[in-house]
């Protein structure tokens, strides 16, 4: 984050500010004015503690989440097992924060993964235009022509037919949620790019003869970083709910690496549904709170970053 | 004008066209296919139905021969069910159309009060109570509320149905057919509604706060009228119009179905089709129903940048 506000804050200037001078300005201010949006900060504390549960709490359970228990199958909640256990004797609770692991980095990873590209694509469009811009848009155009759904539906089918080994999935899965998540993202900042790149500064970039890249990594990305972390802050909660529904249809990432979406898969069997909701309903409610912890935050992000955006 | 519109309709042909090759390719190379799904059949029987069917040819022959088919507008014919695509969508399409044509109502009415009060009342406890709501109903994964509900309304209190369109078995015509779909159709309009309320609602609720900080709003209150008349005579119709570009981004959803909630609810529309003919690698009705929803995609883009023109003539296009 220094070394994105010492660009912000140095605006045109040719030499790199220091962090430490930079830290004032706009990114404290930013800062102050989201700790006093007191459900934004309810929403970041959830988070935090979602990953705290999801990546240390397994670390403090006494069950391990591939072990078998044949003596405990399916039993309902109790003093040992909090959410009760699943038809291979296995901790709920337990599995439930492995799930988290997965869901979380998958969530986050494509995120980061559909960011980078899109704004990449998008900046790079944006700023030569001519035929790039032609060829990056009508690829992003076709992507976004074609239903999401089903795509990421025959790519998971895809992995299922050649038999892709389940730790792997996992990350296919990630590059499955960015080709699909780019081209919005870069039609976004093609657009923002349009309009900065006739800004005054930018004349002034030309003037001095910077070359390309300096001009667009040093002078427009930096500008559109608020808007960006906006975006990708929305994104996580997007990609999260994306990914589970893959992995329920079984198409995502597969047992028996668990995630929160293929937990929901006991869902599927009549008596598991009906008569053990403590299979089921505890990945889910997770989703819930996290997704809508993510979104709350994000959106508290957005009225202290975006200046556009009018709550 | 003119010009405009043909510009974007040869642009819209050539996406289309990618659009084709690129959804054919990806089915035709998923690996399986309709015939080597089925354990009954002996390997020279494959072959010859592979034959029959045209699967042994090249990509590229296929794609023509499909291609050709479908500006004669003939989709195929479905392996699985034996009948023409067309037909089969002609027959679940409607049923898609009135899950979603029955929940795009009840999302428009609902967001509209809401957002108008919530914008009224913008920063007070109530403003926040729905935001906070309307987040919670754009962070469900769909799939999981709807399995709540059917646990909930359907298998623990009984109230309704837990899927279908119809009680499996019934011969109820008339009103009674009319009731039992209804009956039905609850569970999968609520959540397909509480899905979409979230974004809508936020739409009404920040073109509202526009518009009631415009001076003619202060006109209309300084004169003396009513609040009610001013909110939503003056304000609101003001503030739906730039709505109507939304309707173009609605066609998919309508005709297309929703593959997640058909699927839980067991709905026979054309999600639910779609969803069936996925394990079975029925390709025709597969790429028939992909190609589909990509045209739907394109004509409502078009249509809502159309209508944004009709609502705003100062937009140039």
């Amino acid at each position: 984050m220094s070394a994105v506000s010492g660009n912000l804050a140095s605006g045109g200037a040719k030499t790199p500010v220091k962090a430490p001078v930079a830290k004032s300005s706009l990114w404290r201010q930013s800062i102050r004015r989201l700790m006093r949006n007191k459900l934004a900060v309810s929403g970041f504390v959830t988070v935090v503690f979602m990953i705290l549960l999801c990546f240390i709490g397994p670390l403090f359970s006494p069950y391990s989440g591939n072990h078998n228990n044949l003596a405990m199958m399916n039993k309902p909640p109790s003093a040992q097992h909090w959410l009760g256990t699943d038809k291979l004797g296995r901790d709920i609770l337990t599995r439930v924060m492995l799930a988290g692991r997965i869901s979380l980095t998958v969530g986050f990873a494509s995120m980061v993964l559909s960011v980078f590209i899109g704004s990449l694509l998008g900046a790079i469009a944006g700023y030569y235009r001519g035929v790039v811009d032609q060829i990056i848009m009508r690829i992003a155009d076709l992507l976004l022509t074609i239903p999401s759904l089903p795509l990421l539906f025959i790519a998971g089918a895809m992995l299922s037919a050649w038999k892709v080994p389940t730790d792997y999935r996992m990350y296919i899965v990630m590059l499955m949620l960015s080709v699909v998540g780019w081209p919005g993202l870069a039609r976004l900042v093609r657009g923002e790019m349009l309009s900065l790149r006739e800004r005054e500064y930018m004349q002034a970039t030309i003037v001095l003869g910077l070359r390309d890249r300096r001009k667009l990594f040093h002078h427009l990305l930096p500008n559109i970083t608020p808007l960006l972390i906006v975006i990708a802050t929305l994104n996580i909660g997007g990609s999260i709910l994306m990914e589970s529904v893959l992995s329920f249809f079984g198409l995502g990432v597969i047992q028996p690496t668990p995630t929160w979406g293929n937990m929901i898969d006991a869902a599927n069997n009549l008596i598991d549904f009906q008569e053990r909701p403590w299979l089921w309903v505890p990945p889910g409610l997770c989703i819930f709170i996290t997704v809508i912890a993510i979104n709350i935050f994000g959106d508290g992000l957005r009225d202290v970053l975006d200046p556009k955006h009018k709550r | 004008m003119s010009t405009y519109l043909v510009k974007r309709l040869t642009y819209m042909i050539i996406i289309l066209f990618a659009a084709s090759l690129l959804i054919f390719c990806l089915y035709a190379f998923t690996p399986g296919d309709f015939i080597s799904g089925n354990l009954k059949l002996s390997p020279e029987r494959k072959e010859e139905l592979r034959q029959i069917y045209g699967l042994n040819k090249p990509v590229l022959e296929r794609y023509a021969i499909w291609m050709k088919n479908a500006f004669h507008g003939n989709f195929g014919y479905s392996l699985a069910q034996q009948k023409p695509v067309l037909q089969l969508f002609n027959e679940y399409i409607w049923n898609s159309f009135l899950l979603a044509i029955v929940s795009t109502f009840f999302t428009w009415l609902i967001s509209v009060i809401i957002g108008v009060i919530a914008a009224y009342k913008q920063y007070s406890l109530f403003d926040s109570l729905i935001m906070v709501i309307i987040f919670a109903a754009m962070s469900i994964p769909s799939f999981f509320i709807g399995l709540l509900l059917i646990k909930g309304f359907a298998v623990d209190l009984k109230w309704l149905p837990p899927g279908g369109m119809t009680t499996t078995g019934s011969n109820a015509t008339g009103l009674a057919y009319v009731k039992e779909v209804i009956q039905h159709m609850a569970l999968p309009v609520m959540v397909m509604t509480l899905l979409s309320l979230g974004s809508l609602t936020r739409y009404f609720r920040s073109n509202m706060i526009d518009v009631i900080k415009q001076d003619y709003i202060r006109t209309a209150r300084a004169k003396g009228l009513k609040e009610r008349k001013v909110l939503f005579t003056h304000a609101l119709r003001n503030a739906l119009l730039p709505a109507i570009t939304l309707v173009g981004f609605e066609l998919p959803g309508l005709f297309g179905g929703s593959l997640i909630i058909e699927k839980i609810f067991n709905w026979p529309g054309i999600g639910q089709l779609y969803m069936s003919s996925f394990s079975s690698r029925d390709y025709p009705l597969l790429m028939g129903f992909t190609m589909f929803i990509a045209i739907l995609t394109v004509i409502g883009t078009l249509l809502s940048d159309l209508l944004y023109k009709l609502a705003d003539p100062r937009v140039k296009l």
